[in-house]
């Protein structure tokens, strides 16, 4: 299905977004990762029900840019989770393992999964959220 | 008289109905004129009118006509087979039984993981003889596979709770590569990933060892074979260790300072653990184990000469995630109500591919719903019984022969000994046991002997008679037993219950059994139903004839080990099959070791590694892989130690030439091999095979072909001839092997001249080839007593037979793709339109209306059928594979269900039905859900239940409404649950 003819989300523009479909936001001296609505559509098929788990790193652990640090599991697919640049992490949404629905509600706050504490500071490298969109609207989804 | 058209010549001509009167009237006399029932008529579905219908409709005037259009010139066979000619039923049936007479069945206390045992008769009768179980497909459509779901948790439960662990699988391809894959969760699970080295208790089956060792190579896993009581984990890291419990030569320990050593030291603990010992001995959870394995075989499953068995495997709950294989789990449906289904299927290689936990997917469904049976028919104070009688008399054994001063080793037995001798000595009681035609244990030092649950007090007088020379009688063993007390196993004595469930105390009597095993059947979908259309799969006809001689006591008594010189029978068997396969495939030799598709690519794999690395090739280690390919091959090219390079597809869905020839130039130092399923995973004869297979050769590397698709090549085209250098044939498809539910398999391969010297050895029994990797399972030639089955087929079509079969599944496919083309897109064809033995039919459209492929494939079993397969290669697709046993028909049945389900999709287009209360969001409807007092739906409860004529004649009840596989994962629950929630 193409972009175009799903309901709109309002995707937020305080962050930034990976082609892999992570976000990343700053928050004082450390940053959260989550994945985009995009990501959790493609995953659960639309339906809320479907993801099923997800597997988050243990914290202290030092990741690259581009690493995988867990996975999310609907019923019938599985994706990585990246890091979009390197950091330790933190923080988990240790109440995210229970309450997956809580993604395709709200991916953008409450569906935070990690935080991290960045070994620099820029994000530049990453697409904001006019780019994330129309990257969305290039490729063949 | 009736008009037939000449299947060569396509010409019209008017014959008798019955030949042999019509040539009999012109006074001619002889045996040829008299035929005997031929099978390929039996075989293949459609007779000459229906085919010249279906050949009409797509314009053709002849089989050959069709196949020169839908298959490549280029890679066509210029010659017919020379399998031999087309035997009837009663002659193959005949020569087969010659073969299993040639046989001698000698009493065998070999031990190794392999005992006589006694299969219920009504186990025997109800599942292993009867269609309805052994017809069935993998239970990827739970709604109608509740019966087989329910015997697997069974299975799982009985697994569970003998071995004490916390989840196990639905069962495994043999113990040997059940422990291989233990060591790979274990590699998995492990902490510190610097630490690759893996130990193994040298006192573990021999052929468990070389399979564990075969698997740690590609991985560059240091295997390590010691003493368990020795052996110091602070002074050498591993990751994971592996014991036998009894070890092969029947001692039984207490590992549990071994666990505790094991993992002080960050390593897990594999129990390859008996489970009929497990019902006199604590479990290996109990010492705690991270993972127990072992074979069910003496669970009521023939001998069999190496299988079919299923093998088991459980762990602890946390590591589920990396469980290898199939796992049936508790969920519930629409309804609210219990439903089973498989469970974690994320983990499988369809799913997750070169990062699956493994790469099977047939496993041994069959057998594991014997075996689960047996204890369903025996009860836990049944198994207790046999147990403690098998032991008795090894405990009676041992007394015996300890009187007459033979040194029976110390130690606690559960059902095996070993006795130390002189040289002198093992020559006269090995000759003594051959004049009674008994096979026992042989080591350098002495005999092994391994009782089992078919032994009688008369047979351990004739053992003890053996050993002392002296004449003694089953009234001498009684006497002795009086005066013999079974073992005292101290703390290891089984304390812990088992099999508490009701399910395994309830069906004790024949007649509750019997019915309990009906019950079941009849909860499922399987060929005696209707056609299973799953593309990919080859759900053809498993004949009755074939089936026949997989119970002759000449093929089922047989132990795996016994000297080759007394499966005379067997041998001839495997010549005359391989020399078949050989033909069939164009390829120098063939090893019948692997026990499925994916056990077939993984030896081939290998092959293709011991090959380059003969040639001082070892960087060669990238395996090119199409975006299409089955989820088996990456994973399976990851075990053999390769590197997964994907290939693009075009449009077409054929490989992309542009990219494949980027990608053999860039691994032109590094390229091992690609592998390619031929006709393609999209349907299609593609027509640049052979440039494929040549661009991949001069890039120094080798074609593996995935031969799922075999069943559209056999006497139109030869792997071989196409240019691949291995293939395996899935011969519980195209060689018509019943799936069983989801196994057994037999995916043995072919492979060219250069590469034959590799094929896979045994331990113990010499097969292979000249430089033979390690074994790839147990067994010498894998599931030996299934393989009557293949020859049967081939025996009884003969050349004309096969390849008229193959034309025929390629007509079926096509007539099937040209009625249903008007009402769904046909996703690809190759030349003149046409598919090969399956076509893609694109349900993405129906979307329009909210309706998905799932709705189509749940809406299909009110009508009385198995959905095609489900969203592969592509997704909303649906992929047919009708084969060549399908009537016309059977055929218009189906389609007419397929397009009547296309109107409703679009009376929900329209609108003119409600988009989410209709009756395909609904399927299926069960009779309960119909015949409700309350129906608050838009549609009629005869619409919902008898949406076409036949319903009404041969209604197919689904016994469970849409199930909520999510819910099933969240909660997950992989054993029987508590008889509360059966109500």
């Amino acid at each position: 299905m193409a972009e175009t003819t799903r309901p709109k989300m309002m995707r937020p523009d305080d962050r930034r977004y990976a082609e892999t479909h992570e976000w990343i936001k700053p928050d004082g001296d450390t940053m959260i990762i989550g994945i985009t609505d995009f990501a959790v559509r493609e995953l659960s098929s639309g339906n809320e029900g479907d993801l099923v788990y997800c597997d988050l790193p243990e914290i202290g652990r030092v990741l690259k840019a581009g690493e995988t640090f867990g996975e999310i599991e609907s019923v019938k697919a599985v994706a990585d989770l990246n890091s979009p640049v390197a950091g330790e992490v933190v923080e988990i949404n240790t109440s995210i393992e229970e309450h997956l629905e809580v993604l395709s509600k709200d991916p953008w706050k409450e569906g935070w999964l990690v935080r991290i504490k960045p070994d620099a500071k820029s994000l530049d490298k990453l697409m904001d959220v006019k780019a994330y969109e129309a990257f969305l609207a290039g490729a063949k989804h | 008289m009736t008009q037939t058209i000449d299947p060569d010549t396509g010409a019209v001509r008017t014959a008798s109905k019955d030949m042999a009167q019509d040539k009999h009237q012109h006074g001619v006399l002889s045996q040829a004129l008299f035929p005997q029932d031929r099978f390929e008529t039996r075989h293949i579905g459609p007779d000459e009118r229906e085919t010249a219908h279906m050949l009409s409709a797509l314009g053709y005037k002849t089989l050959d006509a069709l196949t020169d259009a839908a298959v490549p010139p280029d890679i066509r066979m210029q010659r017919a087979l020379t399998t031999p000619a087309a035997r009837s039923e009663r002659d193959a049936l005949a020569e087969v039984a010659a073969l299993a007479a040639q046989n001698q069945v000698w009493r065998s206390y070999l031990g190794l993981g392999y005992h006589d045992c006694v299969m219920p008769p009504v186990v025997q009768r109800n599942v292993l003889e009867n269609p309805n179980w052994y017809t069935q497909y993998t239970p990827y459509q739970p709604e109608i596979s509740q019966g087989r779901l329910e015997a697997l948790l069974n299975f799982q439960t009985m697994v569970r709770d003998l071995t004490g662990m916390e989840i196990a699988n639905a069962s495994m391809l043999d113990e040997g590569t059940a422990a291989a894959e233990a060591m790979s969760l274990a590699l998995d699970v492990a902490k510190d990933k610097s630490v690759h080295a893996f130990f193994i208790a040298a006192d573990c089956h021999p052929q468990t060892i070389d399979v564990v060792r075969q698997r740690a190579l590609p991985l560059d896993i240091e295997i390590i074979v010691g003493d368990p009581m020795t052996f110091d984990f602070k002074a050498v890291k591993v990751f994971g260790a592996l014991v036998q419990y009894p070890s092969t030569d029947g001692v039984v320990r207490d590992f549990h300072g071994f666990c505790a050593r094991a993992h002080e030291s960050g390593a897990t603990v594999t129990v390859a653990a008996d489970l009929l010992a497990l019902c006199l001995l604590e479990s290996p959870g109990h010492m705690g184990a991270d993972i127990a394995v072992g074979n069910s075989q003496r669970f009521g499953v023939p001998l069999g000469y190496g299988g079919p068995h299923a093998a088991y495997f459980a762990t602890k709950d946390a590591f589920k995630r990396s469980l290898p294989g199939r796992l049936v789990g508790v969920s519930v449906d629409k309804r609210g109500k219990r439903a089973l289904r498989l469970a974690l299927q994320t983990r499988e290689q369809h799913i997750r591919r070169e990062k699956a936990t493994s790469n099977i997917c047939t496993a041994q469904v069959l057998l594991a719903v014997i075996a689960g049976a047996y204890g369903v028919y025996h009860g836990p104070h049944g198994l207790r019984r046999i147990a403690q009688r098998v032991h008795h008399l090894t405990a009676v054994l041992a007394e015996g022969l300890r009187r007459e001063n033979k040194r029976v080793r110390p130690g606690l037995f559960f059902d095996t000994l070993r006795v130390d001798m002189s040289a002198a000595e093992i020559a006269r009681v090995r000759a003594a046991a051959e004049s009674r035609r008994i096979n026992l244990r042989a080591y350098d030092d002495g005999v092994g002997i391994a009782l089992d649950e078919t032994v009688s007090a008369r047979d351990v007088a004739e053992l003890l008679s053996i050993f002392t020379g002296r004449k003694l009688e089953a009234s001498d063993v009684e006497a002795l037993g009086r005066e013999t007390k079974p073992l005292e196993f101290g703390d290891l004595s089984r304390a812990t219950p088992y099999l508490e469930h009701p399910v395994f105390n309830t069906h004790h009597s024949e007649s509750e059994m019997m019915r309990y095993l009906q019950m079941l059947a009849g909860r499922d979908l399987s060929l005696t139903t209707s056609m299973i259309p799953l593309g990919s799969c080859t759900m053809k006809l498993n004949a009755a004839a074939e089936m026949l001689p997989i119970t002759l006591p000449g093929f089922g008594r047989i132990h795996p080990f016994a000297p080759p010189a007394q499966a005379t029978g067997y041998k001839q068997l495997f010549t005359d099959l391989e020399t078949w396969l050989a033909e069939i495939t164009g390829f120098h030799a063939v090893s019948l070791q692997p026990n499925a598709g994916s056990a077939g690519e993984y030896a081939g794999l290998q092959v293709i590694r011991a090959y380059h690395r003969e040639r001082g090739q070892k960087q060669r280690d990238v395996c090119l892989i199409p975006h299409s390919a089955h989820g088996t091959n990456p994973a399976s090219a990851i075990m053999a130690g390769m590197k997964v390079v994907v290939v693009d597809c075009d449009d077409h869905g054929n490989v992309d030439m542009d990219d494949l020839k980027r990608q053999v130039e860039a691994h032109k130092q590094d390229l091992a091999a690609l592998m390619i399923t031929y006709p393609s995973t999209h349907g299609v004869f593609e027509a640049t095979v052979k440039e494929i297979c040549s661009l991949v050769h001069a890039h120094g590397g080798q074609v593996y072909m995935d031969g799922a698709n075999m069943n559209a090549q056999v006497g139109l085209t030869r792997p071989g001839d196409i240019g691949a250098d291995v293939c395996h044939l899935n011969l519980h498809k195209t060689f018509c092997i019943p799936h069983g539910g989801g196994g057994p398999g037999m995916g043995p391969i072919g492979v060219a001249q250069h590469l034959a010297a590799f094929l896979p050895g045994n331990p113990l029994i010499k097969t292979g080839g000249a430089h033979a990797i390690g074994a790839i399972s147990s067994a010498p030639w894998g599931s030996a007593s299934i393989l009557p089955i293949s020859w049967m087929y081939i025996a009884m079509m003969g050349p004309d037979g096969l390849k008229k079969a193959t034309q025929t599944a390629i007509l079926n496919a096509n007539y099937v793709a040209k009625r249903l083309s008007p009402h769904y897109p046909i996703l690809y064809t190759g030349a003149f339109g046409l598919v090969a033995h399956e076509c893609i039919i694109d349900c993405r459209p129906l979307k329009a209306g909210g309706v998905e492929v799932e709705d189509i494939a749940k809406r299909l079993m009110d009508y009385g059928f198995h959905a095609p397969t489900m969203s592969f290669p592509v997704a909303g697709t649906l992929m047919i594979e009708p084969t060549e046993s399908e009537s016309l028909a059977e055929l218009d049945r189906f389609c007419e269900a397929m397009i009547s389900i296309r109107a409703e999709a679009k009376r929900v287009e329209t609108g003119a039905i409600d988009a989410k209360d209709n009756p395909l969001k609904n399927a299926p409807h069960t009779m309960d859900v119909v015949c409700a007092t309350e129906w608050n739906h838009p549609y009629s409860r005869e619409e919902a239940a008898f949406p076409a004529a036949w319903t009404r004649e041969r209604k197919f009840w689904p016994t469970t409404a849409r199930i909520d596989n999510a819910w099933g994962d969240r909660n997950l629950m992989c054993s029987c649950p508590p008889p509360e929630a059966y109500k």
